[in-house]
Formats: C-alpha cells, sequence, structure tokens
C-alpha cells in the first residue's frame, strides 16, 4: 500500500489509498460483525449442500435435502386439489336441477364453471360468451335459448352436445335447405314476412301462405320457436345468423347448422355441472321447472 | 469506545482510586477519593501525538461496559419514560374495548388474518393503509422535531433498543452489584460461584426476552384466549417462532451489543447529524470551563492553572455506551444525560458551579467561552426550526383526525362488464352487467339500498334474485365489517342511447350513509 499513516485526530491508521486528497481510515471491524461474517460463510456452505446450487451442463446440483421449486410446487397444487375435492363432491352429490338452494355451492360452481369455460368454450362463444353471428356461435348471455335455458337444459346440451353423431341423444334439429323451392319474389316475400314478426317489414298475404305452408310446422305460426325440436325464434329480437335480409335469405335457402361437440366423457360431471351453473349464471339463466318430459330427454343423473 | 491506546484488558484497569460508589454522601468530600492524580487512569487523552508504529488488528473486541448506578434528575426522568413505555407495551394489548358481537373487543388489535387494525373506536382496513403511512410520515418528522430542538433525546430514552438495554443493564447491577464489582467478576476466572451466578443472570435475560416476545404477539391475536392456546401449545406455529425470534433478539441485542447496536447498525445516529444545527441542545462538556483538568489538591496549590474538571471520570463510568464525553460530540453519545446528573453531583460536593457538562449549544457554548451570558433553553426550543416541524407535524396530524372523522363507513366500487359490453336481450331491451362491490365498515350488518339514478326506465337484477323481481332499486345486507360483491344486471328499454348513469348506494339506517359512483351504459349505436 501506498502511504499508510495514522490519522491525527482519530489515531486509526489509514487504508492508504487517496483520491483527491480524501483518505480512508481503517478502522477495525467489530468482532461480533467479522463472526457474523464467517457465519454467513458457513451458512453458504450449507446452504450448497442442502439445496440446489451449482449449475451444471443440464442440471443443477440437487442438494442433500431434495428440495426443488417443482416438488414444491406439486406439493402445493396436490394440496389445492384437496381443497377441492370437498367442493367436488358435495357437487357430485347434488343434482343440478338443485343448485340455486346451496347459494354458497352454487358460487363454487360458478367459479370453477367459469375457469372450465375459459379452457374448453371461448375457442367458439368467445370470451365473454357472447358468440358470433358471423359463424353461428350462440351467445349465452341473453335470454334465447335453442334448446331451453334452465340448469338441466343446458346441462344436457353440454354432456350429448348438438348433432353429434354417434350419440342417441345428442340434440339434433335439421332445416331443409330451400334452394330451388322459391323462386326470387317468393323469397323476398317470405322474407318479408319473417322480418315482420319483429316489426322490421310489412308483412304480405303471399309470405304468410308460403311460410303456413313451409315452416310454421318447426317454427310456429307467429315465429316463435319450439325448443323440443330446437327450432330458433323468428319473432324476437335476437337473431343467431344476422337479421340482414341477405342473412335469412341465405339461411332459407342454404341453411348452415352448428354443431357442439359432447363434453361427456371428455369433461368429468362435476365440471359439466360448474360449466352449466357458469352458463346459466350468465344473465339469462331460466328457473328449472318440474315438467314431466319425455322420457328420452332424460338426464342420467349418476355423477 | 474504540480507543486504540487502550489495549488494557478491562480487568487491569486502575479504578480503584474511585470510590465504590463513586457517590459520596455529601458530608464527605469526594475528592478524597481522587486523591492521587497520578494513580487516576487517563483513559483519553485527545493531545496525545499519533504513534508511529501501525497496529495490524483484524477486529476490535467488544470493552464490556459496566455503567454505574447514579441519581438525579436525568436518571429519575429516565426511569419515568421507561416505566411508561415498558407499561404501554406490556398493558396495552390487555386493554378490552367493545365493539359489539361482530368485532373483537381488544382495544388495540393487528387483525392480520381478516386484515384489520384495530386501535381503541378507530378501525382501519388495507385500503386505509394511508391512515399507518400517515403516523409513520408523522413519527418521521416527530424525530426531526426532537432531533432538532434537543439532539438525540429519542435515543436517550425512549428508543426500545435504550429501553431494553437499560433494563438489562439493571439486571446486571441486581445480580453482580455495581460497577466495581462487576469488572471485578469479569476478570475472575470460572469459579463455580462465577458459572452459577452467570446462569441466574442470563436466565433472567431469557426470561425478559421471553416476555418481551410474548407481549409482542398479543397484538395480533385476542391476548387472554392466546395466552391459554400459547401454553397448551394450540397456537399457530408463528406465534411459537415470534416468540422464539424475538426472545433470541431481545436477549442478544438488549442483553449483549447493547451500545454496538447504536455505534455499528443503527442508522438514525448517521441521520440525526443532518437534523442538529448551531441551535440544538447537546448534551456538551463545557471545555473552555473544565480543561486543563487537575485534581482537587493540585487546583488547591495552583488556583489559576487548572479548570473546573478533575478528572474523576464519574461521566464516563456511568455512561451506558461507556464513551467519553469529555471528547466532544460523538456517535455513541445518546445525550440520557446521566454523565450530567454525575458530573453536577460532584461539582456540588467540591463547591464548584454545576453545568460543567450540561444540555447547550453550539451557540451557546460559543457565546459563554467567550464570556456572555446563558440564554434560557426556551429560545432555544422556540426558533423557526422547531416551529415549522411543529406546525407541519401537527398539520398532517389534523388531517389525519379530520379524515378519520369524516370518512364515511359506506363506499361503493362499480366494475362493468366489458366483454361483451351490452348484450341485446329477445324482445329488444338491453341488457348490461356490472359487479358491485359495497363495503360496510361498521361492526354490524347493514341492509343497503341500491339505486340506478339517471337512466330512465332502467330496471335492476341481481345475482341472488331472478330477472322477475326486476325493480329500479333492491336491498342487498352486507355483513359486519365486510365488502360484499353484487352481480347487478340492467334491463333498459329498446332504443336507449349508450349513456353515462349512476349507481347510489344508501345504508338503510340512522346514518343513511351514502356513495355514488358514476359508470357507463352501453347499447347500439342507432343505425
Amino acid at each position: 500500500m501506498a502511504n499508510k499513516r495514522i490519522d491525527q485526530p482519530t489515531g486509526t491508521p489509514t487504508v492508504g489509498h487517496e483520491w483527491d486528497g480524501i483518505e480512508e481510515l481503517d478502522t477495525p471491524l467489530p468482532r461480533w460483525w467479522l463472526w457474523t461474517f464467517y457465519l454467513t460463510i458457513a451458512f453458504a456452505v450449507g446452504y450448497v449442500i442442502a439445496y440446489p446450487a451449482w449449475p451444471m451442463i443440464d442440471r443443477a446440483t440437487e442438494g442433500v435435502l431434495g428440495w426443488s421449486s417443482r416438488g414444491e410446487l406439486a406439493k402445493e397444487m396436490s394440496a389445492a386439489d384437496q381443497a377441492r375435492t370437498t367442493v367436488s363432491e358435495q357437487l357430485a352429490r347434488i343434482p343440478v336441477e338443485r343448485l340455486p338452494d346451496d347459494s354458497a355451492l352454487m358460487q363454487q360452481a360458478i367459479a370453477g364453471g367459469a375457469a372450465a369455460f375459459r379452457v374448453n368454450c371461448v375457442q367458439c362463444h368467445g370470451s365473454g360468451a357472447a358468440g358470433s353471428q358471423e359463424l353461428g356461435y350462440p351467445n349465452l348471455n341473453d335470454d334465447d335459448w335453442l334448446w331451453g335455458g334452465d340448469l338441466k337444459a343446458i346441462e344436457y346440451t353440454l354432456a350429448h352436445g348438438i348433432r353429434q353423431d354417434g350419440d342417441d341423444e345428442t340434440r339434433r334439429s335439421v332445416m331443409p335447405p330451400f334452394a330451388g323451392a322459391f323462386d326470387t319474389d317468393q323469397l323476398d316475400a317470405l322474407t318479408d314476412h319473417v322480418l315482420a314478426f319483429s316489426g322490421k317489414a310489412a308483412s304480405n298475404p303471399v309470405g304468410a301462405q308460403l311460410y303456413a305452408d313451409n315452416c310454421a310446422a318447426c317454427h310456429g305460426i307467429r315465429g316463435e320457436g319450439d325448443r323440443a325440436q330446437g327450432a330458433p325464434t323468428l319473432n324476437d329480437a335476437i337473431w343467431l345468423r344476422g337479421s340482414s335480409r341477405e342473412a335469412i335469405k341465405r339461411q332459407i335457402l342454404n341453411p348452415r347448422m352448428g354443431m357442439m361437440p359432447k363434453w361427456e366423457g371428455r369433461l368429468d360431471p362435476v365440471t359439466l355441472k360448474m360449466l352449466a351453473a357458469y352458463v346459466h349464471s350468465l344473465g339469462g339463466g331460466e328457473d328449472f321447472v318440474e315438467v314431466a318430459e319425455d322420457p328420452e330427454v332424460a338426464v342420467d343423473e349418476q355423477p | 469506545m474504540n480507543n486504540p491506546e487502550d489495549t488494557s484488558p478491562p480487568g487491569e484497569r486502575d479504578w480503584s482510586v474511585v470510590v465504590e460508589d463513586g457517590i459520596a454522601k455529601s458530608n464527605e468530600p469526594v475528592s478524597s477519593a481522587v486523591a492521587d492524580p497520578a494513580a487516576t487512569m487517563r483513559r483519553h487523552e485527545p493531545h496525545e501525538p499519533a504513534r508511529e508504529h501501525l497496529p495490524e488488528r483484524l477486529y476490535e473486541p467488544r470493552k464490556a461496559v459496566h455503567n454505574k448506578r447514579i441519581d438525579g434528575p436525568f436518571r429519575r426522568f429516565k426511569w419515568l419514560v421507561m416505566l411508561v413505555t415498558l407499561g404501554i407495551y406490556y398493558a396495552t394489548p390487555w386493554i378490552r374495548w367493545d365493539r359489539g358481537p361482530y368485532a373483537p373487543d381488544q382495544a388495540v388489535l393487528v387483525d392480520l388474518a381478516n386484515r384489520r387494525f384495530y386501535m381503541f373506536s378507530i378501525e382501519i382496513w388495507p385500503h386505509e393503509f394511508y391512515f399507518v403511512a400517515g403516523l409513520l410520515i408523522m413519527a418521521g418528522i416527530g424525530l426531526f422535531l426532537v432531533t432538532s430542538a434537543v439532539g438525540r433525546a429519542w435515543c436517550g430514552y425512549a428508543c426500545p433498543q435504550t429501553v431494553w438495554t437499560d433494563l438489562f443493564q439493571h439486571v446486571d447491577r441486581f445480580v453482580d452489584g455495581d460497577r466495581n464489582a462487576r469488572i471485578r467478576l469479569d476478570a475472575a476466572p470460572w469459579t463455580w460461584s462465577k458459572v452459577v451466578r452467570r446462569a441466574f443472570k442470563w436466565s433472567i435475560y431469557l426470561f425478559i426476552g421471553f416476555w418481551t416476545g410474548g407481549a409482542w404477539i398479543m397484538y395480533f391475536a385476542d391476548a387472554p384466549t392466546l395466552v391459554q392456546d400459547f401454553w397448551r401449545g394450540e397456537a399457530a406455529p408463528v406465534a411459537y417462532i415470534t416468540v422464539a425470534v424475538l426472545t433470541l433478539t431481545t436477549v442478544t441485542l438488549g442483553g449483549f451489543m447493547r451500545e454496538q447496536v447504536c455505534i455499528y447498525m443503527c442508522p438514525w445516529p448517521r441521520i440525526q447529524t443532518a437534523m442538529m444545527d448551531e441551535k440544538s441542545l447537546l448534551v456538551t462538556y463545557k471545555d473552555w470551563r473544565g480543561e486543563p483538568r487537575g485534581s482537587v489538591k493540585k487546583a488547591a496549590k495552583n488556583p489559576d492553572r487548572f479548570g473546573d474538571c478533575i478528572d474523576c471520570t464519574q461521566c464516563v463510568q456511568v455512561c451506558p455506551t461507556g464513551i467519553d464525553i469529555r471528547e466532544g460530540p460523538q456517535i455513541g453519545c445518546i445525550t440520557c444525560g446521566l454523565c450530567i446528573d454525575a458530573c453536577d453531583r460532584v461539582m456540588n460536593d467540591i463547591g464548584r458551579p454545576r453545568g460543567l457538562i450540561d444540555y447547550a449549544t453550539l451557540e451557546d457554548c460559543e457565546r459563554e467561552a467567550a464570556g456572555g451570558a446563558v440564554k434560557s433553553p426556551w429560545r432555544t426550543l422556540l426558533r423557526p426550526r422547531t416551529i415549522a416541524y411543529s406546525m407541519i407535524w401537527a398539520g398532517i396530524g389534523g388531517a389525519l383526525v379530520f379524515a378519520l372523522g369524516t370518512r364515511s363507513h359506506t363506499e361503493l366500487t362499480v366494475a362493468p362488464d366489458r366483454n361483451p359490453p351490452f348484450m341485446l336481450m329477445s324482445d329488444g331491451s338491453v341488457r348490461n352487467s356490472y359487479t358491485l362491490k359495497i363495503r360496510n365498515m361498521e361492526s354490524r350488518p347493514r341492509e343497503m339500498e341500491i339505486a340506478v339514478e339517471g337512466l330512465p326506465g332502467a330496471v335492476m337484477w341481481t345475482d341472488t334474485i331472478n330477472r322477475g323481481e326486476a325493480a329500479a332499486t333492491q336491498r342487498v345486507t352486507v355483513p359486519a365489517d365486510l365488502v360484499r360483491q353484487v352481480r347487478a344486471y340492467l334491463v333498459v328499454p329498446a332504443g336507449t342511447a349508450p349513456q353515462q348513469f349512476e349507481f347510489r348506494v344508501t345504508s338503510l339506517d340512522k346514518q343513511r350513509e351514502t356513495d355514488v359512483v358514476e359508470t357507463r351504459f352501453d347499447a347500439p349505436e342507432d343505425e
């Protein structure tokens, strides 16, 4: 070192450096401080032995405790699973239409359904469940349901899907194509009559007659639709595939019909219940009314 | 403290020339005790020329501080502060405060699980942390104020490190006797009696540490319940860990490290230099009066040659951090005033004026040294700087009290759903959905009314009722001390344009507290 010396006022030696006339005192450390420093070194050695530390070629040294952040995560995940099982068990036992009686469980189901929805459903129905008129994916927020909007009906639709071959229980509705059946004038008249249900055009006798002959069987004489066979309502403000004249004509001539996968077997019954609860909670859910339904529409209540 | 000249181990110092207690009775002069100045330890020689050789030392062992018992106004003030602060610390969690059936009845409680802070009639929620921040700012400004006025009074009297160190030093005195006895015992070999003594003393240390940690956790749970759970072994692990850690730190910091914390660890002594000015009252040795030092005998022979300081080192012996105040202001001085008590007593005994060591400002010292008169300390305490600090401090305090007094216990937040922004219903009407959060800060459940204002024809229903019960207002019950989340669906007739409107929540009780939030209703634009 350059010029160590004793600093006059303090009686402490300097370290010997000097920058622009500024020198540094070499005050000895307190002994406990030094011990603490040695302790930290000892701790570091112990830590390296106990925990993953040295990066090797493809992994770090493991540490004798066998701790890893992945292991920690796995532990926490299984703990979370454990915590969820009680809710799952309750959900497995309760029929879906009874869910609203247990508001706490319903809240749990809605939360779980929201998560499942984001994984399995948003691809078609959209992250806000608003669907797409462009592509014919139904909006799940509104109060217009093709097949029914109570918890049981929603769960059934989820379980069996729509137009799924190989499932006898699936929801299936067919609209025949009318391409070639009407000439242009007739088609215009029919379109006018359909729009007249919701007051968007004036009705006319030709269209009314055509409608009664060809459409009323399914869509109802006033365009009220029929949920039993999944025929859309034509007299409300909601259009599955658009309300423009063009869209309506296209749908009469060459109807496009959507499909939905069946989720039974792909998702467990509890998740299906949760999804039903979530969709029901989006604002358009209807109350379940006990009616003697057709036997073939009975829902399998085995969890 | 770190006097490199003094390399003799503590036991070899020649303290024997000083009477055991250092405090002679008023009828026998102390001067007999300091008869021979030659034998008197000269620990500090500020004017000694620097030594030639450079010591190579890696570390500086701590020199134990054995401070002597002393009595006087400052010591008594220290006792008082210690009594008050420790009393507050140990007793506060046990004060009860009735808040009704839905809230804890502990006057001061930090409820981490439910994220509530209770302090008598005040209840603070996490979103109101600015009250705590305000208190911290007040504490900061208060420290500025105190430091600029009376130096490190905080350090000297009220700092927990000081209070507990003081406590432990009294334990030392109680077990091992006063200063000289303790020095002798330190130097003595490890005999059985010393082992027993040390074990006894350290067990008292542990006991104090345990009570310190034990009192700490009482602030975080219902104290009577927690005490029972604690001894039954049913308390939360964190309680035991906290007590263990605080016991350890109390014993380590208060029992063994003591002044080292102030000198090496604490940032406060570093900051304080920036807060003091030449008008701050500091414990000062008036060297113009005291120097050159000489014993009573010498001074009697040469009345004009010596100052008032007789070099009895009483001021050093009573110092809890073991410094020599006669070397001037220094980082080890916590301005507790014990040396003033000691020196005044000696000056009384030898018939010289008191105040050789005294609270004084740098300005006063200069004036006095030049032969001027002493100013009253009030002139020092009330000066623009301290008045400004006081005003700021009081201003923040007033603002906090005002904010506390006028805050509403009902609050509403509204988050409109933006995906999708609006929903066309089958009858052509338009629906928007909102997430409302209604906060009830009273310790009782309250019924609240949610109303929609400024949106003609709107009806509302919530996630707990059906659309069939939709109405312009809805009532919900918000549990005590909780935030209730409500999904609200709002429907307006067809043809309503997008517009701003307000949600209003009103508590249906005597207070009729209300909160209004403006938000947006979205609808299809007119084609």
